[in-house]
């Protein structure tokens, strides 16, 4: 079991509560999921700019002089923002690449969470109020965003095995339900050259759509043949750069409930997650179909 | 009539409030407020009482109802109504999967649509559904009536024994064992009682009917031990 939250914001007025509805919702989700908790924040957007998000155990000593030694690497201008063990490396846009593989000899030990222009990740083990609060969720600003809270079942309580997923640029996914087929579908894309960190369930089902964008399909039709190429249980909710989408399996046993305004569209694995939400009592409210694969985007 | 503020005073002392009115109580009419779709609301009842949660309420509204009326004016979550014995359940919204779940008795009316596995492994409750019901419905249904007004996902009835389907709308397909049947007199008659019970100004002449062709191998006698 774990729980999912999503918020898209239509009404730009909301943006600035972005952060602090999400962590109700997250928190709301603590008996789905009490082992760890992450969120995926889409917030803005500086021209030529793009962000890592990196995360790191030792973060004091690691992040002291992080963005200078990663400036000299690539020879260019890099600002870190620090917040608990992780940080936003804000780097030039085409230099995204080169900075993430600079990571690797300047700060080895540093794991990135996210990359992207306008996407930054945040996750770590422990109750979702403490992941929020030492992240200070509540305070961010965005356009939308994707929450998680995890209860394991198919790999080891550790920041890499909670959620979101970044799948690829400004890209992520979270997951309630268990994969079945991800240890032979792990080996097929670990052949096709596809870098797995962990035994986790859903790191092979975002290597999955990462390995099938990489080889031309888009976003949606990645999560069209997720449905045959998948088996097991499973409710995705996947980030985009101006969007979020839904999709189920087929036999959909995993809870999954959107709630529409003239405001926002809302995610929830129940829907005590969105009680709070302004004007929720004239919400459409309504199960997302099985094996559909749905969109909203900006 | 009673005022329950669930935000304020708590599931367990709503349930155990409840669990403690007696057969002959005076205070017959209760309002929940706030359910603000918790768990668990109004669960294993066993008076005739009437409770009305103004709102919608999360997994398990209902379960192992007996004698109660539990009026819920807002959407249901999972398994509302579960392994109902006796009384009536009324849904305003929709309901999400298992609806009426296992119910061996009593009512279930669900006034929007149901999600999938409406009446799984149902034993003898009747459930009138006035939107459409999911996928899976029906599945292994036993005994009691599952009444559709609208259209029905796919396989309706998989592995089904004694139950009746009836549906107005489309089936999207049935299930393993699952057969359109003839609707004979006796069946309008049925119909028309749970319309009527569920509050639907269908006619029952609009309806097909649907049960087990008995073929799969338990029907065989020897298959028997």
């Amino acid at each position: 079991m774990c729980g999912i939250v999503g918020l898209f914001l239509k009404d730009k007025a909301l943006e600035p509560q972005l952060g602090a509805m999400l962590t109700d919702m997250l928190i709301t989700m603590t008996d789905r999921g009490p082992d760890s908790a992450g969120i995926a924040i889409y917030g803005d957007k500086v021209e030529g700019r793009a962000k890592l998000t990196v995360q790191s155990v030792d973060a004091s000593t690691i992040f002291a002089d992080l963005a200078e030694e990663l400036g000299t690497a690539i020879g260019d201008s890099v600002t870190l923002t620090r917040k608990d063990t992780h940080a936003v490396l804000d780097v030039p846009a085409d230099k995204i690449a080169e900075a993430r593989a600079a990571l690797k000899t300047v700060a080895p030990s540093v794991r990135v969470m996210s990359a992207g222009e306008t996407i930054e990740i945040y996750k770590e083990v422990g109750l979702p109020k403490d992941v929020a609060a030492r992240f200070e969720v509540s305070k961010m600003h965005g356009t939308h965003g994707i929450g998680h809270t995890r209860m394991a079942t198919e790999s080891a309580v550790t920041t890499m095995g909670a959620h979101p997923f970044n799948t690829g640029p400004d890209q992520c996914l979270v997951h309630n339900g268990s994969l079945s087929n991800h240890n032979s579908l792990r080996r097929k894309l670990q052949r096709d050259g596809v870098h797995i960190e962990t035994q986790n369930d859903t790191e092979v089902g975002a290597a999955y759509l990462t390995w099938r964008m990489q080889n031309g399909a888009t976003l949606g039709e990645a999560l069209e043949s997720s449905l045959s190429d998948l088996d097991g249980f499973f409710t995705f909710v996947v980030g985009t750069e101006d969007g979020f989408g839904v999709v189920r399996d087929p036999i959909a046993c995993k809870p999954a409930v959107m709630a529409e305004t003239d405001q926002y569209v809302a995610f929830g694995s129940e829907y005590r997650a969105l009680v709070n939400l302004p004007g929720i009592e004239d919400a459409r409210v309504w199960e997302p179909e099985p094996a559909t694969v749905y969109f909203w985007k900006h | 009539m009673q005022t329950f503020d669930l935000a304020a005073d708590g599931l367990r002392t709503l349930n155990a409030t409840l669990h403690a009115q007696a057969e002959a109580t005076n205070q017959t009419v209760w309002e929940v407020i706030n359910p603000k779709g918790s768990h668990a609301i109004a669960v294993g009842l066993d008076a005739p009482i009437e409770v009305n949660v103004k709102g919608s309420t999360g997994y398990y509204c209902a379960g192992m109802n007996k004698q109660a009326t539990v009026h819920v004016h807002g959407s249901a979550g999972p398994g509302v109504a579960e392994n109902m014995m006796s009384g009536t359940v009324i849904i305003e919204g929709d309901a999400s999967q298992y609806a009426g779940a296992t119910g061996h008795g009593g009512t279930l009316v669900i006034k929007g649509n149901a999600s999938s596995r409406c009446g799984i492994s149902m034993k003898g409750i009747d459930i009138i559904v006035h939107g459409n019901v999911g996928h899976m419905s029906a599945f292994m249904a036993q005994s009691g009536n599952l009444v559709v007004c609208g259209d029905a996902g796919d396989a309706l009835g998989d592995s089904i024994y004694e139950a009746r389907l009836f549906v107005r709308g489309s089936v999207k397909s049935l299930g393993a064992d699952c057969i359109e049947k003839e609707m004979r007199p006796e069946h309008i008659a049925i119909l028309t009682d749970l319309l009527e019970r569920g509050g639907c100004d269908a006619k029952p002449e609009e309806f097909k009917r649907y049960g087990s062709a008995r073929e799969l191998y338990n029907f065989k006698p020897d298959n028997a031990y």
